[in-house]
């Protein structure tokens, strides 16, 4: 009987000899990003990764509301939690600064990555610190920008075109500045639409994280607002407080009075979303990322929904979103991520993201011929990443980011105070930290 | 015969105290080598101070050096230097911070003041016997018994201006549009939202402790009072009042120092918003703890913090005793 189960044995033992050094080698990375629809397109992309390497991958998705504290508490105690991490552009000093992520240039001249093979305004974002200086520290991973969605349906109904021209005198069409933005806006406002009440237009008044500070600088930069003297760094007054930037947030105040639904005093991206999704706005100020999203909607998507870049005015910016891929300094696998960022810059993977849901910035994928048509979104997409400027990516971001939230928050939402007070007052504060920071 | 009957005396005796000594249980000292009684009982209570140690005492004394720093938890490599006062002086002058004081004391007072006076009058009425008496006791009791955070979240939906019942409900009686009842987004009404809901919420609570009050008043005062033809307006002032305060002020001191670091509710009705409305105290030192990562200044406000708090529950436990011994 024994002698039976001896050659069973036998061979267990050596599958079991041969398998053992194979599950030695198998590594684990664990990938740390926001969760959010793109999150799940690149949990697909990466068992591509898994099937070509057979290092595996693990997640760890937060809520956008949490992210910032989540991992920037993690990178800050120096954690091994994270071997990748998905960070938002504007932690880029900071993390440069601190060593929290591993410096890329070495790597990608011995892998042959070259920076110049992706969109400029993402390499500078999201990879470069100090900026506009060949310093990498991410490879751009997820462009993003802050657009418009509108109900293109209620747009192309005869009625509602006849009664906006004998009432603005133009077509009602996509907005290309921002008058036609908010008489589009008081058109729809309260108006009935198949028997319920629809609003004007959803924009970003988030108080907790970074919601409105998003939605005003990305209209206050068409106005003229700017950071600082391009010539003399961190000189704020009369940039961040100039008569246009003033009346840039005069107009976000404005549009918040006249065209957003009730109670949309604390909406951010989600929020934001679904008043659209819900039927109850005619426009959306939202991320590119949620357009894939959106367009497939039941209710909404499809021949019901188009997409705008942001208006003019005396100028044409973007609010610029999205991150780039870094490799976190704590952790005990960084070759391995290495190599899941050297898959990842792959053509081919960029094109695969593209198609899954995510928003490449590889130019080989954004420029090809295809590209425009390849989603209905892609040119509003195209237009808007060609307009980028971000927020303060200093190692004191978090701290000049809350500054903003107070003062445009209070202003817009709370009625407190003047335009021109709450810049002047910005100037204030961020003439602090930057003076704390020994940057003045 | 007297000897020997001594000798069985002895013998008797010597053999009661050693069963005595036998059943006397050893000193546990004897049977834990080494260890004296008192040893053995540190030992004992040894992990529970280790664990206060850690996780009350260091902290406390480690957020009192770092407020006399300028440590920031998001510069790990960045030099920690002791910048003396300045923290402190820093919050004393700022304007924001006193706000913050300010809605924080507003939120106090009022949510004190509304749970206190319904809070006794629910317990007042729940103290007399009638058909149905612990089913309502329990319904009342409700609210308390749910998380902070799932009531913030069922609030915020019944306070939505255009699905919420709360709005509906205002609507349907006072006939303003729904559209314009906007608790959570008005300067004006969100404070008194975030009052509401904690009044809401935590008067079952007051109203528990003021029963026990009631309860303990025995029975023959008011019979006395009774008989010297008291009526019962003047026993109610006399008597229910006067020996029910103890646990009144108890129930007020229980909910100011839990009102006093309120967080959860208001982060998630409002985030401290519209503008810095309903920003209380703790919200704005998150804020500068977590989100500026101000650590050292944040410190400093904590500790300004713990020592308002400590301060005036101290004064108040001393009126408390004083109340008690009447």
């Amino acid at each position: 009987m024994l002698k039976k189960w001896v050659p069973l044995f036998g061979a267990a033992a050596v599958c079991a000899a041969v398998a053992m050094p194979q599950a030695a080698k198998a590594e684990q990375l664990t990938l740390c990003w926001a969760a959010w629809d793109p999150a799940n397109a690149l949990v697909e992309l990466s068992k591509d990764f898994t099937a070509k390497t057979g290092t595996t991958m693990k997640f760890e998705f937060v809520p956008w509301t949490s992210y910032a504290d989540r991992f920037l508490n993690e990178l800050n105690s120096k954690g091994k939690l994270c071997d990748l991490i998905i960070g938002d552009s504007q932690w880029i000093g900071g993390a440069a600064e601190n060593g929290h992520y591993v410096k890329l240039n070495d790597f990608f001249a011995k892998e042959g990555i070259k920076m110049d093979d992706f969109v400029p305004a993402t390499v500078v974002g999201y990879s470069e610190w100090p900026k506009n200086t060949p310093n990498y520290w991410a490879l751009p991973a997820m462009g993003d920008v802050v657009g418009w969605t509108y109900r293109k349906d209620w747009f192309e109904r005869p009625e509602l075109q006849k009664e906006f021209k004998a009432k603005y005198g133009w077509d009602l069409a996509a907005p290309k500045t921002y008058d036609q933005l908010k008489q589009i806006g008081e058109f729809f406002q309260k108006r009935q639409i198949d028997g319920k009440t629809v609003y004007g237009a959803s924009i970003y008044t988030e108080r907790g994280s970074e919601g409105i500070t998003m939605g005003v600088t990305n209209v206050l930069y068409d106005w003229g607002f700017m950071y600082d003297n391009p010539k003399k760094p961190y000189e704020m007054e009369g940039y961040v407080n100039s008569p246009d930037a003033v009346k840039g947030l005069e107009f976000y105040k404005a549009l918040y009075d006249c065209c957003t639904p009730p109670g949309a005093s604390n909406v951010y991206m989600v929020e934001s979303a679904d008043a659209f999704k819900s039927g109850q706005v005619a426009m959306q100020m939202n991320f590119a990322f949620t357009w894939p999203g959106l367009y497939k909607d039941e209710k909404v998507g499809g021949k019901r929904i188009g997409f705008f870049p942001n208006p003019k005015e005396k100028y044409h910016f973007a609010q610029l979103g999205g991150q780039g891929i870094s490799v976190v300094s704590y952790s005990d696998k960084r070759d391995t991520a290495l190599q899941y960022i050297k898959w990842f810059a792959q053509p081919d993977v960029q094109a695969k993201w593209w198609k899954l849901g995510g928003f490449s910035c590889l130019k080989a994928v954004v420029d090809a011929p295809d590209f425009k048509t390849s989603q209905p979104y892609a040119p509003a997409f195209l237009e808007s990443m060609a307009i980028v400027k971000d927020f303060w990516a200093e190692p004191s971001y978090a701290e000049l980011l809350q500054a903003m939230q107070k003062r445009v928050h209070d202003y817009v939402i709370a009625n407190k105070g003047t335009a021109k007070e709450a810049l002047d007052e910005l100037v204030v504060d961020w003439t602090e930290i930057f003076k704390d920071d020994g940057k003045i | 015969m007297n000897s020997s009957h001594q000798t069985f005396a002895e013998k008797a005796s010597r053999l009661a105290t050693e069963a005595a000594v036998r059943a006397t249980p050893e000193p546990l000292a004897k049977r834990v080598r080494g260890f004296s009684d008192r040893a053995i009982a540190w030992l004992f209570i040894a992990p529970t101070i280790a664990l206060l140690l850690a996780i009350n005492i260091f902290p406390l004394f480690w957020a009192i050096y770092l407020s006399f720093t300028n440590y920031r938890a998001n510069r790990p490599n960045a030099e920690v230097r002791n910048i003396g006062l300045s923290n402190y002086s820093r919050i004393l002058n700022d304007p924001d911070i006193w706000a913050s004081m300010q809605t924080t004391a507003h939120f106090v007072f009022w949510t004190i003041l509304l749970q206190t006076v319904i809070g006794f009058g629910l317990a007042y009425l729940i103290d007399r016997k009638f058909r149905g008496h612990a089913f309502w006791t329990t319904l009342i009791l409700i609210p308390m018994m749910l998380s902070p955070a799932v009531v913030g979240n069922f609030w915020r939906f019944l306070y939505e201006p255009q699905i919420g019942l709360f709005a509906y409900a205002v609507s349907f009686l006072t006939g303003i549009p729904t559209s314009d009842i906007q608790m959570l987004g008005s300067v004006q009404l969100a404070p008194w939202a975030i009052v509401i809901v904690d009044t809401w919420m935590w008067t079952p609570y007051v109203m528990l402790i003021c029963l026990a009050g009631l309860r303990s008043i025995p029975d023959y005062i008011y019979e006395a009072a009774e008989v010297d033809r008291a009526s019962p307006w003047r026993q109610f002032w006399s008597i229910t009042v006067p020996m029910a305060l103890p646990f009144i002020m108890l129930a007020v001191l229980f909910r100011g120092i839990e009102n006093f670091k309120m967080f959860d509710m208001v982060n998630l009705l409002t985030g401290g918003g519209p503008g810095s409305t309903t920003e209380v105290a703790s919200i704005a030192l998150k804020r500068d703890a977590f989100e500026a990562w101000a650590t050292g200044r944040s410190s400093a406000f904590a500790i300004v913090l713990f020592v308002a708090v400590f301060g005036l529950a101290n004064i108040y436990v001393k009126a408390l005793n004083r109340v008690k011994q009447r």
